[in-house]
């Protein structure tokens, strides 16, 4: 059975070309960079030349790229400084972010490090950005903000620079999740005023088990694991290399796309919008979907009845893989947190579906999915 | 068949990833590319089950239960999480943590971390030939003790600490027991079982599998140990460990085990019989000694000094050819005598003039043939250039010198 996949938010396909530039490292150059005869010095080099790269795309300076395991390991990373080594007493956050925030927050309150605060949302699931100025004003210590730029279930889209310029005013620290934005938009660190901002290879058709933590010039942090000088004394621990060779090259390949692959893969989201419309009678749109969204992510509910009960398990009857909430919440039949913060838990008659697009996507798929949605709804 | 330079002898630092676990990883790289988490379809279940089945091969290796096995992004993170994790989970019980000087950084660091945290932590100093003293191991266990951290095997000198005794020791006063088994692990033998360990990390990439993945070994039954995660997330691990899996590296890891369990015998013996061939040949050098106890060793590893010779020196004579390094990958590019040798009561000329060999799976004969030659031959020219060298020779006793100080 020939499948389709519509949870590219979850992970993608690695490129083959990126396989291909990563292939040397997984054979004859697999020296450990932290060796000083040549096959150290060769791998070194190739994980210095990747930092060049990311840095360049995210015109960043190299000191300011660090690898890491993922985007989990990032946020957690940055979360954690900003409250030990940064000074921060209080947490703004919202109720939408990736578990990896939330619980790391929630971490954070518990043990008293400090005080958590969650930031409304408008009606279309948007920060509320007067509540978020309100928060910063009514706090006399200084805030880590940790807001994620655009949203992985729903793809609602921060406006990242207006809040940047709210932390300045208050000098807090800002974090934002950018899991799902490095490397499907273009972004100007320089332009930004972001202290950390984190990316996982294997959301841009790179590899599984590596990341970056983005950490502005500007602040001095201590590194979350220990152990051995790699990445400048501020992430111990023998370099996943050929990782680290595919995140730049995923990258790379990503920037030099962007155009093209942004205006397809967005034109598949507002087909399949426009055709769900027309068809589906009931069906719901989450998250601002036709406003500042995610070009890749489509979320929609369908009401619930008893064969739409049963829908994310008939759909994959059918070989189309597509996810109800984020893949780290997927195993739990809990109503994703996403949904339940957008409409303050009151949406809960509703089946929503997560459609995410790659650019190996195509609208016969989409039609495909279409009829077979006509039939199990 | 002509020998290939330079010859790789240094697979303490990392090895090279076996052809065999690369064809396991690519159908992951590339059609399999699921989530392990994506639990509504069957990209992510390949994957997931791709995950647990490479989780019984990494348990069997080492006699644990496949749900005892977290998988991490490598032993450093295992080595943090290991300890930082007790520390913060039995925080009720006590503060103290006994470690001994020659441990890896990955330790050595977050024990230091813990204590800017306010933890206590006790450093036992190890003998002449490596080992640490069980009598002082025991004497040091206060009723504030929560864990014991020893390694397995040494990164430096190979040496194998008496596990099963410091198990002993540990069961018998309640303390847990942390092993760093990165170097250990493929191998010797290992079980966790009869070990009797409690938490152990090892790695991916010095067992000829890939980087960028590990795993910690977290005991469920006699007694229930438990770790509070340091990287909250969505739970993956049991909660243990967040983070999307690194699937392919995860498999290729799996597959890595799988081959050192099956081959561990026979490999074992046959990198033994070279090194010795190797220690002996390069013992016929005067003023050669083997640093720790040769015993109590990992059986790919030796680590020799080679008095009045300097060890920079040393390894410019045949860096181009040979590659191999005078101490740990993670200190080698800071110009410090070795910890571990110091540790050993080594001075810091001869922790200097050292050399580790490690050998690995794809070391040949002919490989040492060339490594004999070309140390010795570098030996003894270095010797020869060296005004030390013809003091000693010409009988003078060296320590008796008072060297003007400028």
């Amino acid at each position: 059975m020939s499948r389709i996949y519509f949870d590219n938010a979850a992970t993608t396909s690695l490129d083959p070309d990126v396989l291909e530039a990563m292939m040397p490292f997984l054979t004859e150059k697999f020296g450990n960079p932290s060796s000083i005869y040549s096959y150290g010095r060769e791998t070194k080099m190739a994980i210095e030349n990747a930092r060049k790269t990311v840095a360049k795309i995210l015109n960043a300076a190299p000191g300011e790229i660090f690898f890491t395991s993922g985007g989990t390991e990032s946020t957690n990373t940055a979360v954690t400084a900003a409250i030990r080594d940064l000074g921060c007493k209080h947490i703004i956050t919202s109720r939408i972010e990736h578990h990896a925030t939330l619980h790391t927050v929630e971490h954070m309150e518990h043990f008293k490090h400090a005080t958590l605060s969650y930031v409304r949302l408008t009606d279309k699931g948007h920060i509320d950005l007067a509540h978020l100025e309100e928060l910063l004003a009514g706090n006399k210590e200084r805030s880590l903000v940790t807001l994620m730029h655009a949203n992985n279930e729903v793809g609602n889209l921060l406006k990242i620079k207006a809040v940047g310029e709210l932390c300045k005013k208050y000098d807090a620290i800002f974090h934002s999740d950018t899991v799902q934005t490095v490397g499907h938009y273009p972004l100007n660190l320089k332009d930004i005023n972001v202290h950390f901002i984190n990316g996982a290879g294997h959301k841009f058709h790179g590899p599984k088990g590596v990341g970056i933590l983005y950490v502005n010039e500007n602040v001095r942090i201590k590194p979350h694991l220990h152990g051995g000088s790699q990445e400048r004394n501020m992430r111990a621990g023998t370099e996943n290399l050929y990782g680290i060779v595919g995140f730049a090259k995923a990258l790379e390949i990503a920037t030099e796309r962007y155009e093209q692959d942004s205006q397809y893969i967005k034109g598949l989201k507002t087909y399949m919008a426009e055709k769900l419309q027309q068809n589906f009678p009931g069906v719901k749109f989450n998250g601002d979907t036709n406003g500042s969204s995610l070009y890749t992510v489509l979320n929609v509910s369908f009401p619930m009845n008893e064969k739409s009960d049963m829908l994310l398990f008939n759909l994959d009857m059918a070989g189309i893989c597509v996810s109800g909430g984020s893949a780290c919440t997927s195993g739990a039949n809990a109503v994703s947190h996403v949904i339940s913060a957008i409409y303050n838990g009151q949406a809960t008659d509703m089946v929503p579906i997560r459609f995410s697009f790659s650019r190996h996507n195509t609208k016969e798929e989409i039609d495909t999915v279409l009829e077979k949605l006509k039939e199990l709804v | 068949m002509e020998l290939k330079l330079p010859i790789y002898l240094d697979n303490n630092a990392t090895t090279p990833m076996d052809p065999r676990v690369l064809d396991a990883m690519i159908p992951y790289f590339t059609e399999k590319f699921g989530n392990a988490a994506s639990r509504n379809h069957s990209f992510g279940w390949v994957a997931e089950e791709a995950v647990d089945y490479a989780r019984e091969q990494v348990a069997k290796l080492i006699g644990a239960d496949p749900k005892e096995i977290i998988f991490t992004s490598g032993a450093t993170e295992g080595d943090n999480l290991a300890i930082k994790g007790v520390y913060e989970m039995y925080a009720s019980k006590g503060n103290h943590i006994i470690t001994c000087t020659t441990e890896h950084k990955a330790v050595l660091d977050t024990c230091k971390h813990i204590e800017k945290e306010g933890g206590q932590v006790t450093y036992l100093p190890v003998q002449a030939d490596g080992l640490i003293d069980l009598k002082e191991l025991e004497a040091a266990i206060t009723d504030k003790t929560i864990l014991i951290t020893i390694m397995y095997g040494n990164n430096e000198t190979g040496v194998v600490q008496p596990i099963r005794e410091i198990s002993k020791i540990a069961r018998k006063h309640g303390v847990l027991f942390f092993t760093d088994g990165t170097q250990a692990v493929g191998k010797i033998p290992v079980d966790v079982n009869a070990d009797g360990i409690d938490l152990m990390a090892f790695s991916g990439h010095k067992m000829y599998g890939p980087k960028g993945v590990g795993a910690l070994y977290v005991r469920r039954k006699n007694p229930r140990v438990k770790v509070t995660a340091q990287m909250d997330g969505g739970g993956h691990e049991r909660g243990m460990r967040s983070g999307t899996l690194n699937v392919p590296a995860i498999v290729g890891f799996g597959k890595a085990c799988e081959l050192c369990m099956n081959e561990m015998e026979s490999e074992a013996k046959r990198l033994s019989v070279m090194r010795d061939r190797l220690e002996s040949a390069l013992l016929e050098l005067e003023e050669a000694y083997v640093n720790g106890n040769r015993e109590h060793r990992l059986p790919h590893v030796t680590n020799i000094s080679f008095k009045y010779v300097e060890g920079e020196g040393l390894m410019m004579g045949f860096n181009k050819n040979i590659a191999l390094s005078s101490g740990s990958a993670c200190t080698s590019a800071s110009l410090e005598p070795s910890y571990v040798l110091k540790a050993l009561g080594l001075g810091d000329d001869l922790a200097h003039s050292s050399l580790r060999f490690g050998l690995g799976r794809f070391t040949t004969d002919e490989q040492i043939d060339f490594t004999i030659n070309a140390v010795k031959t570098t030996v003894l020219k270095l010797r020869e250039m060296s005004p030390l060298w013809e003091m000693f020779k010409e009988g003078i006793d060296l320590n008796s010198i008072e060297w003007a100080h400028h």
